[in-house]
């Protein structure tokens, strides 16, 4: 009975068990790690376990399962991205000045194009792939989306989300260790880091564990680097890589 | 009501596909060039719009907020469902590319954070 009733509601029960791990990584992340790593991350990381368990479809292979894939399909997922844009200020671009947007510009460009380079090292060839990996290399949002615009194979749309969830890892853990290195102790520094890292989960984690007042320098440049690797991964990167890979 | 605000948001997401891959049927590329990134700035653009009109919106933008809040939990639902087996490969792919960007993204701080110290003088001077 359990099983016809779950099966007949798969999405509502995908929203039940998402909100589970959910709130299970973010207590993990509180209360464990102190608020080292964020707790989407950990959150992203569980579920590619998960998938793990299942074949080709990840959990979604698995009894009861079938709604989660449905949850996270392109569809809904590129919803849920777009609407995010509501929380972009445009005035506020004008704080980050010219070496805020420098940076965003580079941060995307040098990501995507170092995340090429060395996917052809590791013996991808194809332009959708080497596509999908470089603009996973920016964050977890805009390696999926890429793909699935363009039509790339599951596992490589689940390596772009790994990409950038190791990202998120290695800001978060390492920002505070390198920060006064690298001159990240001003208003001005934060928001170029902002732009050129881009990840605002491992950006914020990091900036908070290195100055609080920071956080909403490097968040302001952040929330911008998302919508433009949106834009031109998938376009005008595409079509250099197609350019030179096809 | 959040049933505008959802509107908006469909009427953004669908101009943006559509602009996306008549652009990639432009060039030559098929799929959808670009789409999120076009629904994005769509986005943008009315917002800062309406809110330049005085036009107030606080109550569909619920609608739309709710939907942003969704996204983590969308990717994590995204992510269980990928063809991980299959993926576990490239496992070390990820792991380079991802700490490599980082560390590379880190040292860039300081000489853009140059350019930015000459562009605050220059705007004193």
């Amino acid at each position: 009975m359990i099983e016809k009733i779950i099966g007949a509601n798969g999405l509502v029960f995908a929203f039940f068990i998402v909100g589970v791990i959910m709130y299970l990584s973010y207590l993990f992340s509180k209360k464990i790690l102190n608020n080292i790593i964020p707790g989407a991350a950990i959150a992203i990381i569980i579920a590619l376990f998960l998938a793990f368990l299942g074949e080709e479809k990840g959990v979604a292979n698995l009894p009861y399962m079938g709604g989660v894939a449905v949850l996270g399909g392109s569809m809904l997922r590129d919803f849920s991205v777009v609407a995010t844009a509501m929380g972009v200020d445009v005035s506020k671009i004008k704080q980050a000045g010219f070496s805020g947007i420098l940076s965003l510009f580079i941060g995307v460009s040098f990501s995507f194009f170092l995340g090429v380079v060395i996917a052809l090292f590791m013996g991808y060839s194809d332009p959708i792939s080497l596509t999908t990996i470089g603009a996973g290399a920016c964050t977890y949002i805009v390696g999926p989306v890429t793909g699935s615009a363009l039509g790339a194979s599951s596992e490589i749309i689940a390596l772009s989300v790994a990409t950038g969830v190791i990202k998120v890892i290695v800001t978060s853990i390492f920002t505070p260790l390198i920060a006064s290195r690298i001159g990240l102790n001003n208003p001005n520094s934060a928001m170029i880091f902002g732009g050129l890292i881009g990840t605002t989960s491992g950006v914020a984690a990091g900036l908070a564990a290195t100055d609080e007042k920071l956080v909403p320098y490097g968040t302001l440049t952040a929330t911008f680097y998302t919508g433009l690797g949106c834009l031109i991964c998938p376009s005008l990167f595409y079509f250099l890589i197609d350019l030179f890979f096809s | 009501m959040n049933i505008y605000g959802v509107s908006l948001l469909a009427f953004c997401f669908l101009f943006g596909k559509i602009t996306g891959t008549f652009i990639g049927s432009l060039i030559g590329l098929s799929g959808d060039i670009g789409g999120v990134g076009f629904s994005m700035f769509l986005l943008v653009f009315i917002n800062s719009y309406l809110k330049k009109k005085n036009i107030n919106i606080s109550k569909s933008k619920n609608g739309i907020l709710f939907w942003s809040t969704m996204y983590i939990p969308i990717v994590v639902a995204m992510s269980a469902s990928q063809n991980v087996k299959a993926a576990l490969l490239g496992g070390w792919l990820a792991i380079t590319v991802g700490v490599i960007v980082t560390i590379i993204a880190f040292m860039l701080v300081p000489l853009i954070s140059r350019i930015g110290k000459k562009d605050l003088n220059n705007k004193i001077k």
